[in-house]
């Protein structure tokens, strides 16, 4: 019997006699799970050069015995006939031959099949596996999309199904509460885009189209980009986390059993927040972004901010101020979406969850990205 | 009777924030036997587990296992006691990156020096004790329903042969039958091994089936230990309710049968 305070165990030992055609198996000491390893490649020698019909365990100088000591024990005598049979025993121990009988009784062990593994064959299957994987996911995005706007045309319809405290909150979450660190990128940003100009510009000395190339850059493209993409790391991530939970706790099931439409309560409101606020944000973004490029236009350059603002005004067409802007609603919708339906596809474990918050954040940037290219594409051939 | 000690808590305390949860406990785990905890939702029978296995901090007493005070431990002793006891927690608490082969060699993996096809043989062999096909071995977590997720997490707990065994409600969503097995199991285990085993149950046929003992949680301390016939007739009048409502005279009834 073992469990005497924390006393220290005597390695496993193991003695080989032959008696005739019997081979004979004395086990000296604990036979413990901590002891046993050195004891697993002997056994195994034996058991295949020893008949199991004819070996004999003599359990006379055993010590302490566990599961594990018993199953390595035992395993010699499981392809027998009759692994129970007294003439396999010799000697007495308190619990070793129960024990050996309830292991071997209770586990059945199998091997592990292992699969095939062909190196070039696998990568090509993981290969298509990746395409067919995303040529899925692209689908399910779109279908989630129009499910998401079904169910928004029938909101309009029955304006009084709209939940607008869900969405208040999802609009301080997205937008208010984003607008300081959003403010703070986009600051940087306009100072190093005007760091920039002074440089290639000062040397030409062209100094005062600094106001320019700022404007330009923080009102068409930086603004709304530097936005949409803290709404994905921020809220995207947020929102497949909550919904996630939220399905891994059974609560969107239980919404569906109680009569509620989760894209009426969840999703609906969320991407409405974030439609309203991306401009919102955007707007603070544009303005943070020029005042950061003013600063350094007048500290680098000796801009006067009277004269970058003058400047401003009459040089910039107040088309680049709507193009930025108009990207801005389509962003936080892509974002949004993205984010509700990672959420929603989260399965019950963890590992899903985490795996599904990575693919939200990585979908919705690269969403924003291939879209900010196309709109370049389509202003440009607009001629705007 | 033995007074042979292997863990006593002495006047712990347990509180969260303004919330008392235990409050001068007192309680005696003897070697070998197999200790039965209950008391109503929100008694701390959780909490008390977990300031036992040192992961809760006692917010005032002492634990001591083998005399020794578990506060006062270095890391290396305390690695020792880890490898003693297993613990098979109330959801089971599967890793859920590993299979459950893998979730079963885990703590073999960290503290003894064996072959790996050992570990592999020796995993197999407990995830077969503890009632789960062999198929299951390279299923994950989250593939595994209910009762093979606890399966699995015995097979983990009972990986390194511990000494002591901590069960929180084990068969707490098991089917009777399985119930059934699960008991017999721990009863054996016990038996042979000379295992400790202290375990959270509601599951009033456990409690007469196995328990040597059974330990009450009511009123922020353990209102009474005795073995379970003994408890029958205490006139605290939770400890009463329990035993004599209906599902405890059932439960009577049908050892008695």
């Amino acid at each position: 019997m073992r469990g005497h305070s924390i006393q220290t165990a005597e390695p496993a030992g193991l003695v080989v006699r032959e008696e005739g055609r019997k081979t004979v198996l004395e086990a000296h000491g604990d036979w413990l799970v901590e002891t046993i390893g050195p004891q697993d490649a002997p056994l195994k020698r034996i058991a295949r050069s020893a008949d199991a019909e004819n070996v004999i365990l003599d359990l006379s100088h055993l010590g302490r015995i566990d599961t594990a000591g018993a199953y390595i024990l035992g395993r010699i005598l499981r392809p027998c006939h009759d692994p129970d049979a007294d003439f396999h025993f010799a000697g007495d121990h308190p619990v070793a031959r129960r024990l050996i009988h309830e292991v071997r009784v209770r586990s059945t062990i199998s091997e592990q099949p292992k699969a095939p593994v062909s190196g070039f064959m696998s990568a090509m299957a993981r290969i298509g596996a990746g395409l067919e994987a995303a040529y899925l996911e692209a689908v399910a995005t779109f279908a989630f999309f129009g499910r998401t706007v079904t169910t928004a045309i029938s909101t309009a319809a029955q304006p009084w199904r709209f939940r607008l405290t869900p969405t208040v909150w999802a609009m301080e979450e997205v937008g208010v509460n984003a607008l300081p660190i959003v403010a703070v990128l986009s600051f940087f940003i306009g100072a190093v885009v005007a760091f920039m100009g002074a440089n290639l510009l000062g040397q030409l000395g062209f100094n005062v189209f600094t106001v320019e190339l700022v404007g330009i850059a923080v009102l068409r493209e930086f603004g709304v980009l530097i936005t949409a993409i803290m709404l994905a790391g921020r809220s995207d991530s947020a929102f497949t986390a909550s919904i996630g939970a939220m399905k891994m706790q059974q609560e969107v099931d239980a919404m569906r059993v109680l009569g509620l439409d989760p894209y009426e309560a969840l999703v609906l409101p969320r991407v409405v927040a974030c439609v309203l606020m991306a401009p919102l944000l955007t707007f603070g973004a544009m303005i943070s972004g020029i005042f950061g490029g003013m600063l350094v236009a007048w500290s680098a350059q000796d801009i006067s901010p009277a004269l970058f603002i003058t400047r401003f005004h009459s040089e910039l067409p107040w088309s680049h101020f709507w193009v930025g802007m108009s990207k801005a609603p389509v962003f936080g919708l892509v974002v949004a979406v993205i984010g509700c339906r990672q959420g929603m596809e989260v399965k019950g474990d963890v590992n899903s969850l985490g795996r599904r918050v990575t693919a939200s954040v990585v979908q919705s940037i690269f969403a924003v990205i291939v879209l900010e290219a196309l709109f370049a594409m389509m202003y440009l051939e607009l001629g705007i | 009777m033995s007074e042979d000690i292997l863990i006593s808590v002495r006047g712990l305390r347990s509180a969260f924030g303004p919330h008392v949860v235990h409050e001068n406990l007192d309680l005696d785990v003897r070697r070998g036997e197999i200790l039965g905890i209950v008391g109503g939702s929100g008694t701390g029978k959780t909490v008390l587990l977990n300031s036992i296995l040192g992961l809760k901090q006692p917010d005032g007493g002492e634990i001591l296992l083998d005399g020794m005070r578990l506060s006062e431990m270095n890391s290396a002793q305390r690695r020792k006691v880890d490898s003693r006891w297993g613990v098979l927690f109330q959801n089971g608490a599967l890793f859920t990156s590993l299979n459950v082969l893998e979730n079963v060699m885990a703590p073999l993996r960290e503290h003894v020096d064996m072959p790996i096809s050992l570990m592999e043989e020796i995993a197999a062999m407990k995830i077969g004790l503890s009632g789960l096909e062999p198929g299951a071995c390279s299923r994950f977590p989250s593939e595994l329903s209910g009762g093979m997720r606890k399966r699995a997490a015995l097979a983990r707990a009972l990986a390194l042969d511990p000494d002591i065994l901590f069960l929180d409600e084990p068969t707490a969503g098991l089917d009777p039958i399985g119930a059934a097995a699960f008991d017999s199991l721990i009863l054996e285990l016990s038996r042979a091994l000379g295992l400790t085993v202290v375990m959270i149950t509601h599951d009033l046929d456990s409690l007469y089936e196995i328990c040597d003992r059974v330990a009450v949680l009511a009123d922020k301390k353990v209102e009474a230990v005795a073995p379970i016939r003994e408890l029958l007739n205490h006139p605290h009048p939770w400890i009463h309710e329990y035993f004599q409502g209906p599902r405890g005279r059932a439960a009577l009834a049908g050892k008695e049968n």
